[in-house]
C-alpha cells in the first residue's frame, strides 16, 4: 500500500504508463508496417502474387492447407461482396428509396405492388457487411505478413511450419486466440454490432411514422440530439427535467444506500451482539428473492387499497389513502426508501469484510480523545471506508444511473406527465429510454438518449477515477 | 443512593448494555420491515379469498392450496409447468455457454500474455457503460434475420452470446493463482492447454461454481430481453415473463393469489442457492474494490 504514498508519484506513473502503451502501440503498428512494406520490396514473386491471390506465398512454398484456407477466404468474401453486402451498401448514403407500396404500371394501367426496400435491413446489413471487410483486411494483411515469413524461413535453409504445427501453436503460445475466438464472436454479434447499429440509428429519423418497409428513413445528421438539448421545447424540457431527476436520484440512492448499508453491517458485527448470522441471513433473505417478485409486491402494498394504506387507516393515522406512487412527491419519495430497502443489504453484505479490517486501535484511541459513535464514523469508518471501496462506489452510481427495475415495476415511471414527452415524474432517463423503444418505437430519440447516458457515465468515471487516485491519503490508515 | 446510580449510569457496562439494547431493537424493527413483504408474499400464496387485496383488512380469513395445484392444472391462459420446463432448458442451456466464454475470457485476460490483452479490455470497459436496453431492438431485428426469433434458441443466444463480456470477477478469482504453478507445469512440458484444462481449472471450482450458479440464475428473473424477444408468443414464454403477465393491469384481480403461490415457486430455491453462494458473491465484489 505504501508504494504510492505521494499523489504527485501516482500521476507520474500513470502518465508514464499511458506513454508506455502509446509507444508500445507505435513499434507495432510501425513493425506490421515494415513488414508489409518488406514483403513489398524483397518479396519473391510468391510473395508479391500474395497480394492478389490470398495464399499463394504459403501454397507454393509447402504450406498446402493453410494456403488453401486463406484462398478459400478470399474467394468467400467476393463471393459475399458481390451477392450479398454490395446490394446493401449502395444504399447506405441514402438508406433506401423505394418504399414498399403501390406503383402505378402505365404499360397495364393498374397499381402493382413493389416490395421496396426496407431502411432497417439497409442499415444493419451494411454494418454486418462492413464489420466482415474488417474481419477481412485484417487476414488479407496476415496473409501478406505469413507469405513474407514463410518465404525468409526458406531462404534461411529452414523448413517452414507444417499445418500440423499452426495447430499446435493454437494450444501453446497462441492459446489466447483459441480462448477468445468464441466469446469474441459471440460478443460481436450480440453486443457490438447491435450498439454500433443502435449508435447509428441516433443520426436517423426512424420513428413511428418512419416504420420500414412502409415508410423509409434516412440520415438527419444531428437532428435527435438538437431536438433534445434545445430545438423542440417538450422534448428538451423532458430531457432537462428527467437528466436533473436521474442525477439526484443516483446521488442520493448511492449515498443513503453506503451509509445505511454501512450502519446495518457495523450494528450487526458490534462485540456483544449476538445471533450475528441470523441476522445477516434475515438481510440476504431479501436479496435472494428475484427483484421483480419483490418490486411487484412493492408497487401493491404502496397502492391506495394496498396493505400500508390499510394499516394506517385502521390505526386512524389518516383519513384518505396516501399516494404513494400517484403523486409527484410522494411516488419520488417513495422510489427511494424501496431503493433502500432494495439496497442495503447488498452494501452490508459487501462492506462487512472490510470494516473488520479496520484496526481496531484505531478506535480506542479515538475513544481515549473522547469522541462519540458518531464521530467515530465520521473521522474513521468513512474515510476508510470511501478511500477502500472507491471503485465500487463509481459502480454503484453508474448502476442507479441505469437503475431500471426499481423505478419501471414500483411507479412504471408514472404518474405520467402532459409536459414530458412520453415520460413520468419518476421517469429515469433510462426507463424513458425504455419506454421510447418498446412502447413509442421512437428508436432514434431513444438512441441518442443511450448515446447521452453514455458520455455521462463514461466523464463521471473518468473523472472520480483520476480524483480519486490524486486524493488517496493512504498514509493516514497506515 | 443517588450517587451509586449516577456512578452505574456512567458505568462503561451500563452504557454498552444500553447501546447494546437500542441496536437489537433498532435491528429487530428493521427485520421486521425488510421480511414483510416476503411474509406477505408467502401469506397471499395461500390466501382462500380471491383479488388483488383483501379490502380493510390484512390478514386472509381463510387458507388454501388451491393458488399452488391450479398453477399446474389450470394452464389454458397461463401454462405455468411449460414456462418452468422452458426456463429450465434455457437455463441449463445458457449457463453452458455462457459460463464457458466467460472462464475462457477471464483466464486468457488474466494468465496470459499477449499485444490486444489491453486494447481488449479497455473495449469491454467501454462497451459496458452504454445502457444494456439500447441495443435491444437491434438484437431483436438481428434474430428475426436470421430467422430465430420468439424461440428458445433466440433467447439461450441472447443470454449466453455477450457473456464473455462479464469477466471482472472472474478474473480476480484467476489473478490470485501464483504464477509458479504454470511455470513448473510448463517445465514439465505441458502445453497452455493442459495447463487451462487440468491445473488451473481444477483450482477453481469456488469460482466456477459462482459463474454456474449466476448464469443458471439470470434465465429465471429477466423479464425484460424475454419480453422483446418472444411477443405474444405465450407457449415460448419464461417464468419470469408468465408472471409479469399474471399481475399486467387484465389480470392482476384474478391470478394475484397465483402470481404469488408461482412467485414463491421460483424465489425458494433462488434464496437457498444465493444464502449458499454469498461468499462467492462478496469475495466477488471486494476483490476488486480492496486491491483498487
Amino acid at each position: 500500500m505504501g508504494k504510492y504514498s505521494d499523489p504527485r508519484i501516482i500521476k507520474e506513473s500513470r502518465r508514464e504508463k499511458m506513454k508506455k502503451q502509446m509507444h508500445l502501440f507505435g513499434v507495432h503498428f510501425k513493425e506490421g508496417l515494415s513488414q508489409i512494406g518488406c514483403a513489398v520490396t524483397k518479396g519473391n514473386f510468391k510473395t508479391r502474387l500474395s497480394f492478389l491471390i490470398m495464399g499463394f506465398g504459403n501454397l507454393f512454398n509447402g504450406q498446402i492447407i493453410k494456403g488453401l484456407i486463406y484462398m478459400f477466404i478470399e474467394a468467400a468474401f467476393i463471393f459475399f461482396m458481390v451477392d450479398f453486402a454490395s446490394g446493401y451498401l449502395k444504399d447506405i448514403g441514402t438508406l433506401g428509396t423505394l418504399a414498399q407500396g403501390q406503383v402505378f404500371d402505365e404499360e397495364m394501367g393498374i397499381y402493382v405492388n413493389v416490395t421496396g426496400q426496407n431502411s432497417m435491413l439497409v442499415l444493419l446489413f451494411s454494418v454486418m457487411s462492413i464489420f466482415v471487410i474488417i474481419a477481412f483486411v485484417i487476414l488479407y494483411f496476415s496473409n501478406i505478413k505469413s507469405a513474407y515469413k514463410v518465404q525468409v524461413t526458406k531462404e534461411n535453409g529452414k523448413k517452414p511450419n507444417k499445418f500440423k504445427q499452426d495447430v499446435m501453436e493454437l494450444v501453446n503460445d497462441k492459446f489466447h486466440v483459441t480462448l477468445l475466438t468464441l466469446p469474441m464472436i459471440g460478443a460481436l454479434i450480440f453486443t457490438v454490432l447491435p450498439l454500433v447499429f443502435m449508435i447509428l440509428i441516433a443520426f436517423t429519423n426512424f420513428d413511428k411514422s418512419h416504420q420500414p418497409p412502409g415508410n423509409l428513413f434516412t440520415w438527419v445528421g444531428l437532428k435527435n440530439l438538437k431536438d433534445i438539448f434545445y430545438q423542440d421545447p417538450v422534448k428538451s424540457h423532458t430531457f432537462t427535467s428527467l437528466l436533473g431527476w436521474t442525477i439526484v436520484w443516483a446521488v442520493v440512492a448511492t449515498v443513503s444506500n453506503y451509509i445505511l448499508g454501512m450502519v446495518l453491517a457495523l450494528m450487526i458485527n458490534k462485540k456483544g451482539i449476538k445471533l450475528k448470522k441470523l441476522w445477516r441471513t434475515i438481510f440476504v433473505i431479501t436479496i435472494a428473492v428475484p427483484q421483480f417478485v419483490t418490486l411487484m409486491l412493492m408497487s401493491r402494498m404502496l397502492s391506495d387499497l394496498g396493505p400500508l394504506n390499510v394499516v394506517l387507516q385502521q390505526l386512524n393515522l389518516i383519513d384518505s389513502p396516501i399516494p404513494f406512487l400517484t403523486n409527484a412527491n410522494w411516488a419520488r419519495i417513495s422510489v427511494l426508501v424501496v431503493n433502500v430497502w432494495v439496497g442495503i443489504p447488498y452494501t452490508m453484505l459487501i462492506t462487512t469484510g472490510i470494516l473488520m479490517n479496520i484496526p481496531e486501535d484505531m478506535y480506542e484511541a479515538a475513544k481515549i480523545d473522547g469522541a462519540g459513535p458518531f464521530m467515530a464514523f465520521a473521522k474513521i469508518t468513512l474515510p476508510y471506508m470511501i478511500f477502500v471501496t472507491t471503485p465500487y462506489l463509481i459502480t454503484q452510481f453508474i448502476g442507479n444511473i441505469n437503475n431500471f427495475n426499481v423505478i419501471y415495476l414500483l411507479t412504471g415511471g408514472g404518474p405520467f406527465s402532459l409536459d414530458y414527452y412520453q415520460a413520468g415524474k419518476t421517469d429515469l432517463l433510462v426507463t424513458w429510454l425504455y419506454k421510447l423503444t418498446v412502447t413509442q418505437q421512437d428508436y432514434s430519440l431513444a438512441s441518442s438518449i443511450g448515446i447521452i447516458v453514455f458520455i455521462i457515465s463514461a466523464v463521471i468515471s473518468l473523472i472520480t477515477f483520476n480524483l480519486s487516485a490524486s486524493t488517496r491519503k493512504e498514509d493516514q490508515f497506515q | 443512593m443517588s450517587n451509586t446510580n449516577q456512578s452505574f449510569i456512567k458505568s462503561a457496562k451500563f452504557r454498552s448494555v444500553f447501546s447494546n439494547t437500542l441496536i437489537y431493537v433498532i435491528l429487530g424493527v428493521m427485520a421486521v420491515i425488510w421480511l414483510l413483504p416476503i411474509a406477505w408474499l408467502l401469506i397471499s400464496s395461500f390466501r382462500g379469498e380471491p383479488g388483488a387485496f383483501t379490502v380493510g383488512y390484512i390478514i386472509p380469513k381463510e387458507y388454501t392450496i388451491a393458488n399452488y395445484t391450479r398453477l399446474f392444472t389450470d394452464t389454458d391462459l397461463f401454462n405455468f409447468p411449460r414456462w418452468y420446463l422452458n426456463t429450465f432448458v434455457v437455463a441449463i442451456a445458457s449457463c453452458a455457454v455462457a459460463s464457458l466464454f466467460v472462464l475462457m475470457t477471464s483466464y486468457a485476460l488474466s494468465r496470459l500474455r499477449f499485444r490486444m490483452r489491453r486494447p481488449i479490455m479497455n473495449t469491454v470497459l467501454v462497451l459496458g457503460m452504454f445502457p444494456g436496453f439500447m441495443s435491444m431492438i437491434a438484437v431483436y431485428h438481428i434474430l428475426k434475420a436470421i430467422g430465430l426469433t420468439q424461440s428458445l434458441v433466440a433467447l439461450v443466444l441472447v443470454y449466453s452470446g455477450g457473456a464473455g463480456l462479464g469477466y471482472y470477477i472472474q478474473k480476480g478469482f484467476f489473478d490470485t493463482i501464483p504464477r509458479s504453478l504454470d511455470e513448473a507445469a510448463k517445465i514439465d512440458g505441458a502445453s497452455q492447454n493442459t495447463i487451462f484444462w487440468k491445473i488451473i481449472l481444477p483450482l477453481s471450482k469456488p469460482i466456477i461454481t459462482y459463474t454456474v450458479l449466476m448464469a443458471f440464475m439470470a434465465p429465471w428473473v429477466d423479464f425484460i430481453f424475454v419480453s422483446v424477444i418472444m411477443k405474444d408468443n405465450y407457449a415460448n414464454y419464461t417464468i419470469a415473463l408468465g408472471l409479469f403477465q399474471m399481475i399486467s393491469r387484465e389480470n392482476v384481480s384474478k391470478y394475484f393469489t397465483q402470481f404469488c403461490a408461482g412467485a414463491v415457486l421460483i424465489a425458494v430455491p433462488i434464496t437457498l442457492l444465493f444464502i449458499k453462494m454469498q461468499k462467492y458473491y462478496v469475495e466477488g465484489v471486494t476483490g476488486g474494490a480492496v486491491k483498487g
